[in-house]
């Protein structure tokens, strides 16, 4: 299963939610506003960093370019994909689900 | 699209986060429920987050000038589609129970939903 | 906008004839767009459309036509809940001719 979050995880509590229904061998991907729950120093950094540790996480390299966020900041095993990695994503996995 | 002409069934999942009335997705996701009724999938309903309040009972929108769509779901064993599960933790944490509730539903932990979700070959969240 | 006329009075209707506010609706009315429809109403036809009217109430939709079917065997026997007999009453389809008359919304599902 991909999924994709789409929300901050400081307005919504979208990405918490994915992270406790997602299963081993989930890849997430974080898009839009999502891309903020992606960066070290935050109060969700070590969250993420543990569910780096479970789950493939990815962010989307433009939406963070386009909020001008630094992708040297990133929480440890947390990879940058363009929007072909988008593509091959969605490809590799036969279910995805959006969590908005 | 041709699987589905041919007859394969699938399994699809609509998944409810939001509160009704705040946002329209509530009462979209049920008109695409209604909708998929006439495809013969085999159809799976789940609340959690914030989703679980458009099961709450008693809902009355008359000041609101909306409509009250919550006897809907009543409508669905109907149509059919009878497998409706509610998180655990998610009525917990808004202080609700299955009493509080207008329609009879499955009751999954949290842990129980994620593996359901992962069964899915379609997954609709919203 | 296509409307109807009762008392004097403009009821509004979408383009397809279904009326646009729900309690517009009487039985002196459902008459008239019976007759639009070229359905000569029975105590069979008002029957179904009385049961429409209740369903609505319950469940706040109009019902697909397989699910009208389905609960009207159910309530009225199987005599009365198969296709058959149910287009014979309302040739252009039960749920979305019947639910025309019984100033329903067109039932959702319906293309």
């Amino acid at each position: 299963m991909l999924h994709t979050v789409n929300k901050s995880p400081f307005e919504k509590n979208a990405l918490e939610s994915c992270l406790s229904h997602a299963v081993e061998g989930a890849s997430i991907l974080l898009i839009e506003d999502g891309v903020y729950a992606a960066l070290g120093g935050t109060s969700t950094a070590a969250r993420m960093a543990e569910a780096a540790k479970r789950f493939k996480v990815f962010v989307l390299g433009p939406d963070l370019a386009a909020r001008g966020m630094d992708a040297g900041r990133l929480v440890e095993g947390v990879g940058i994909v363009d929007y072909e990695g988008f593509v091959d994503l969605v490809a590799e996995h036969p279910t995805s689900q959006a969590w908005l | 699209m041709d699987e589905m002409e041919s007859g394969v069934v699938k399994k699809f999942m609509f998944v409810n986060r939001k509160a009704p009335y705040g946002t329209i997705y509530a009462l979209e996701v049920l008109e695409m429920v209604l909708i998929s009724a006439a495809f013969d999938q085999d159809v799976h309903l789940a609340f959690v987050d914030d989703g679980v309040f458009q099961l709450k009972k008693g809902q009355d929108t008359k000041a609101l000038g909306q409509k009250n769509f919550s006897p809907t779901y009543r409508a669905l064993d109907g149509y059919d589609i009878e497998k409706l599960y509610v998180e655990a933790e998610s009525m917990a944490e808004r202080g609700l129970t299955p009493a509080d509730l207008l329609v009879p539903v499955e009751v999954l932990s949290r842990a129980e939903m994620g593996a359901l979700m992962n069964e899915m070959d379609v997954v609709l969240t919203a | 906008m296509a409307a109807y006329t009762y008392n004097g009075k403009n009821i509004d209707a979408d383009e397809e004839g279904y009326l646009l506010n729900i309690n517009e609706w009487n039985e002196d009315l459902a008459g008239q767009i019976a007759k639009d429809e070229g359905v000569a109403m029975t105590s069979e036809h008002w029957e179904v459309v009385n049961f429409l009217r209740e369903y609505y109430s319950e469940y706040q939709i109009a019902p697909a036509v397989r699910v009208l079917t389905k609960a009207i065997g159910k309530k009225m026997g199987a005599d009365k809940g198969n296709n058959k007999y149910l287009y014979e009453l309302f040739p252009y389809g039960p749920a979305k001719q019947a639910c025309k008359i019984a100033g329903l919304p067109k039932p959702t599902g319906c293309v």
